[in-house]
């Protein structure tokens, strides 16, 4: 006799995937480290989202921040680079399928030193990319040296106190170009999700600096990137709503202060004011709410700015639909014809 | 030698006896920046369609406009088109240099000049003529700002009265150049460059021996520069993404693609690319963006120079490492920073072998002549897909930035490949994959390309060279070196699947000489040199790829004393085979080089290896 035993129905997303379809390799990052919270937001976002894991792509350079790809997304192909440089590699690839939904994430050293003109560049180019900066001040692979994100008078374990001001990449990333900037915190789980999500369906590139504090070099007192602190100085400008395309979009208008930006693929985002009047799309706004919020010693975070019109590098070289790499020989060789012609004209 | 000044009308005795047809030299000293470049071309072109074998070097400087820049043209019987040491016709435009240029002649060479310079007062063992060309520009071109330019058009009808060239093939050479839409401006030129002819032929009684006549050496020939070449090869290639930042002497090639594909590769029906070009923000960001779109799939390149290929280092490294395809212009010239960057060298030879650190070996190709320029980078592509790896193809200033002299391409005989690559059916048969294992027992792998391979099993994670066979992470010293080993015997899959070099042996030969790119054309004619003026034979062995194969090891062992041509100081191809041969081999080799910064010449080199071997 035998019994049979029915398992619990597994749960899938809309593509009939389950969530383990969207994990990666185990992390190797320290115990609490911000970066291990935002591999989980990713995760949950292309599941919930419904993604197929196979059309994304994961880029990035070198550091802590740049080893997160191996931990999420196991059947995305992934490209770990140079140091500095994953912008590079990424506009690459991207040019050579722009069906790939790209992801990349750097750190703060990453992005705001050695890669800060690629980054500069990238933004420029408005390159369909989701550009995640885990951003923890210091550089943790190589043990706790400042990085050009550390505020002015924040101190390390060894107390040594950081003499120079910082970047702030979103206000960076606003100036050079950027078509999506949002900050937000590792421990900030709802508001982080919303804003992944928006830029996962935005068509442009898109900038998110997430505090992520780094546990084992940055998290002490007289640190600015620690848990605490971001505690103390996170001033939401706004409550982000996110509403996919493939659900219900007539959801009910709460009253005043609510914007809605409707992104690329048809999804909502829904932008809640928060007491002060905060447009994210006026740029030059929201560059001063940036200047204003540091000189007060808060940390703000949320939607900073979002411009769904602007065309995207793919448009911009007016290139065909289909992927450059799978073109067949036909289309990518001119015909016999066509070099005779020019040979004729050279003689 | 009488004095051979010719005054209008007058005649010097003795020297019209001897001519010397077909087999000279001229170099036209300007400014840069005057415009003389069509003259030059013109004057160039209108020799080879006299069916002359001729070739054109411009040795420019490193300005937009103001500094001397000097136009060599050589018309050669015997095909010899490399740089002639000596200039015989010397057409004097520039009076900041006039002086030294003429003191630098030959004894019996010819001088054109402008004449106010007064250059007769210098020297009385040349043949000069003195052209006033402000007061011929006048007439015929009454816009005076547009005089600078149209003056240099009339030394081409002077040397054309002089030298025997035809004025119908400057009208045919002219009109080319502008093209029907400027035919206004042909005029203009044209009208100039008779002004300049009809005063030659009424002031000057032609003393010097130098002089065309009509051959049948080029019928059905192009003249092309190396860097269009290469450009075409790309194209024809199939190439799909081309990153570069500008760079002398590399930015033309790039240029040229960019007209090319403009022209012949917008798809028919939606009028979009099926290409994309970006100019980077600089080399580490070209380089990083071939490397990515090899990765993913593309047919990509990118075009640089030595300074460019020091950046490029970190990430070609990577790319070898990571084996992704792409290839590397890399069109040589002289170091670092200012200095020479117009002029030209063979310097990156052991450093592209080698970029980056650990150990790393990367293969090249060496295109000596436009043909191969064009095949060479189309064979680079199936090279780098083929054996997943970036792949250089090395030219130089002298070859991308020169006019030559070449066969029409041949379109390829054979379909573009395309490598190992998986498709999701191979994967659902094979029910998955380890990227770096290797399969069919030549050191490559099966790949996958993201978001193309549409399939769970598709996807891997590319990295430096801490992985495994399944491309997980690893630091295990077993894995590390069983990827290294396996890399080395990729290394010697390529080397039996690149083109074996061009051999020319000699029975009576008892010492060979070694080279590879543009030292080819110095080096043939030196072999006729050494035979025509001191009996001395050799056999000859021109290097088309690295690495290099046993036809060279072949070639050491059956000469006495081989000499390895080099254009840089310390004998870098030479030191490359350092890392392939063996001591008995080594011991027979013997260093020739040049390295001052103009195409290598043939005398140089008889001279160098005649006080070598003390003939």
């Amino acid at each position: 006799m035998s019994t049979t035993v029915t398992p619990p129905p597994r749960k899938v997303n809309r593509i009939g995937l389950d969530v383990l379809s969207y994990k990666g390799g185990k992390t190797t990052l320290c115990a609490g480290c911000g970066h291990n919270s935002i591999s989980e937001r990713v995760i949950e976002c292309f599941y919930e989202l419904g993604v197929e894991p196979w059309m994304v792509t994961k880029f990035s350079g070198i550091g802590c921040s740049s080893k997160s790809p191996a931990y999420f997304l196991n059947l995305a192909h992934g490209f770990n680079g140079v140091h500095g440089r994953m912008p590079s590699v990424a506009t690459g690839a991207m040019l050579a399928n722009r069906r790939i939904l790209a992801i990349g994430v750097s750190g703060d050293g990453d992005t705001a030193s050695i890669g800060i003109g690629q980054f500069m560049h990238l933004l420029r180019r408005n390159l369909p990319l989701i550009y995640i900066i885990e951003n923890n001040g210091v550089y943790g692979l190589t043990k706790g040296q400042f990085s050009a994100t550390a505020d002015l008078g924040s101190k390390l374990k060894t107390g040594v106190i950081n003499d120079q001001p910082p970047f702030d990449c979103c206000a960076l990333a606003l100036e050079w170009g950027a078509t999506f900037v949002a900050r937000s915190f590792s421990g900030d789980k709802k508001q982080l999700q919303a804003i992944l999500k928006a830029a996962i369906s935005h068509r442009g590139l898109s900038v998110i600096d997430v505090i992520s504090p780094c546990t084992t070099f940055n998290d002490h007192e007289g640190s600015t990137k620690s848990y605490a602190y971001m505690k103390d100085h996170d001033e939401p400008v706004n409550e982000v709503d996110f509403v996919p395309h493939f659900e219900d979009i007539s959801v009910e208008i709460p009253e005043g202060g609510v914007q809605d930006v409707r992104m690329h693929d048809g999804s909502l985002l829904r932008i809640k004011k928060l007491g002060r009047d905060f447009d994210p799309t006026d740029k030059l706004r929201s560059l001063t709410e940036l200047h204003q919020a540091q000189q007060r010693g808060e940390v703000i975070t949320g939607v900073l700015f979002v411009d769904t019109g602007k065309p995207d590098f793919h448009d911009m070289l007016h290139m065909v639909e289909e992927p450059l790499a799978t073109l067949p020989e036909s289309r990518v060789r001119p015909p016999k014809a066509v070099l005779d012609q020019l040979m004729e004209e050279l003689r | 030698m009488s004095t051979t000044l010719v005054a209008p009308g007058e005649q010097s005795a003795g020297e019209s006896d001897r001519r010397i047809i077909n087999d000279f030299s001229i170099q036209v000293a300007t400014v840069n920046g005057s415009g003389s470049q069509t003259a030059n071309t013109v004057l160039m072109r209108s020799i080879f369609q006299m069916g002359i074998p001729v070739s054109g070097k411009n040795m420019f400087p490193s300005n937009i406009a103001g500094l001397p820049t000097w136009f060599t043209i050589r018309a050669s019987r015997h095909g010899f088109v490399g740089r002639k040491k000596e200039v015989d016709f010397l057409v004097a435009m520039n009076a900041e240099t006039a002086q030294e240029d003429v003191r630098k002649l030959d004894s019996g060479a010819a001088v054109v000049y402008d004449a106010p310079l007064g250059l007769n007062q210098i020297r009385s063992d040349l043949h000069f003529y003195p052209v006033p060309f402000d007061k011929l520009v006048g007439p015929v071109c009454p816009e005076a700002k547009l005089r600078k330019l149209v003056r240099n058009m009339i030394y081409d009808g002077v040397m054309a009265n002089l030298l025997g060239i035809e004025m119908e093939e400057i009208g045919k050479a002219l009109y080319k150049q502008f093209g029907a839409r400027k035919a206004k401006a042909a005029d203009l030129n044209m009208g100039a460059c008779r002004a300049g002819y009809d005063y030659a032929a009424q002031h000057f009684t032609k003393t010097d021996p130098f002089r065309v006549e009509r051959m049948n050496s080029t019928a059905g020939k192009i003249i092309i520069d190396g860097n269009s070449a290469c450009a075409l090869g790309a194209m024809f290639a199939g190439v799909t993404v081309v990153t570069w930042y500008p760079i002398t002497p590399s930015s033309s090639l790039v240029e040229s693609l960019i007209g090319y594909l403009k022209r012949c590769r917008i798809d028919r029906e939606t009028g979009r690319a099926t290409y994309a070009v970006v100019q980077a923000e600089d080399e580490l960001a070209s380089i990083g963006m071939a490397i990515g779109a090899g990765w993913a799939g593309a047919r990509s390149m990118t075009a640089t120079a030595g300074p460019g290929i020091s950046l490029m280092a970190e990430f070609i490294g990577l790319g070898y490492y990571a084996e992704c395809p792409t290839v590397i212009v890399d069109v040589q010239r002289v170091g670092p920073s200012t200095g020479l960057p117009t002029r030209t060298a063979q310097g990156d030879l052991l450093f592209c072998a080698t970029l980056s650190h650990g150990d790393t070996r990367h293969p090249m190709l060496f295109p000596s002549n436009p043909e191969e320029c064009f095949a060479m980078t189309m064979e680079a592509f199936n090279l780098a897909e083929r054996f997943q790896t970036p792949v250089f193809v090395i030219t130089d200033l002298d070859l991308g930035m020169n006019n030559w002299m070449a066969e029409p391409f041949a379109y390829p005989d054979k379909p573009i490949e395309r490598g190992k690559v998986l498709s999701a059916a191979d994967l659902e048969r094979l029910g998955g994959f380890a990227r770096y294992q290797d399969v069919d027992g030549d050191g490559v792998g099966y790949r996958t390309l993201p978001a193309a391979t549409s399939h769970p099993q598709a996807a891997y994670f590319t990295r430096g060279s801490g992985h495994n066979a399944k491309a997980q992470y690893s630091e295990r010293e077993d894995d590390y070196i069983q990827n290294m080993d396996r890399l080395a015997h990729k290394f010697e899959s390529i080397r039996g699947a690149v083109a074996p070099p061009v051999a020319d042996y000699n029975s009576r030969a008892a010492i060979g000489l070694v080279c590879c790119g543009t030292s080819n054309w110095a080096a043939d004619e030196s072999r006729f040199q050494l035979r025509d003026e001191y009996q001395f034979e050799t056999s000859y062995l021109r290097l088309l790829a690295y690495p290099f194969n046993r036809d060279l090891v072949d070639f050491i062992r059956r000469h006495e004393r081989v000499y390895v041509i080099d254009q840089n100081r310390d004998g870098q191809l030479l030191q490359l085979m350092r890392l392939d041969l063996d001591p008995a081999e080594l011991a027979k080799l013997r260093s020739v080089r040049y390295y001052g910064g103009l195409p290598l010449d043939a005398r140089t080199l008889t001279d160098e290896i005649v006080r070598q071997e003390g003939l």
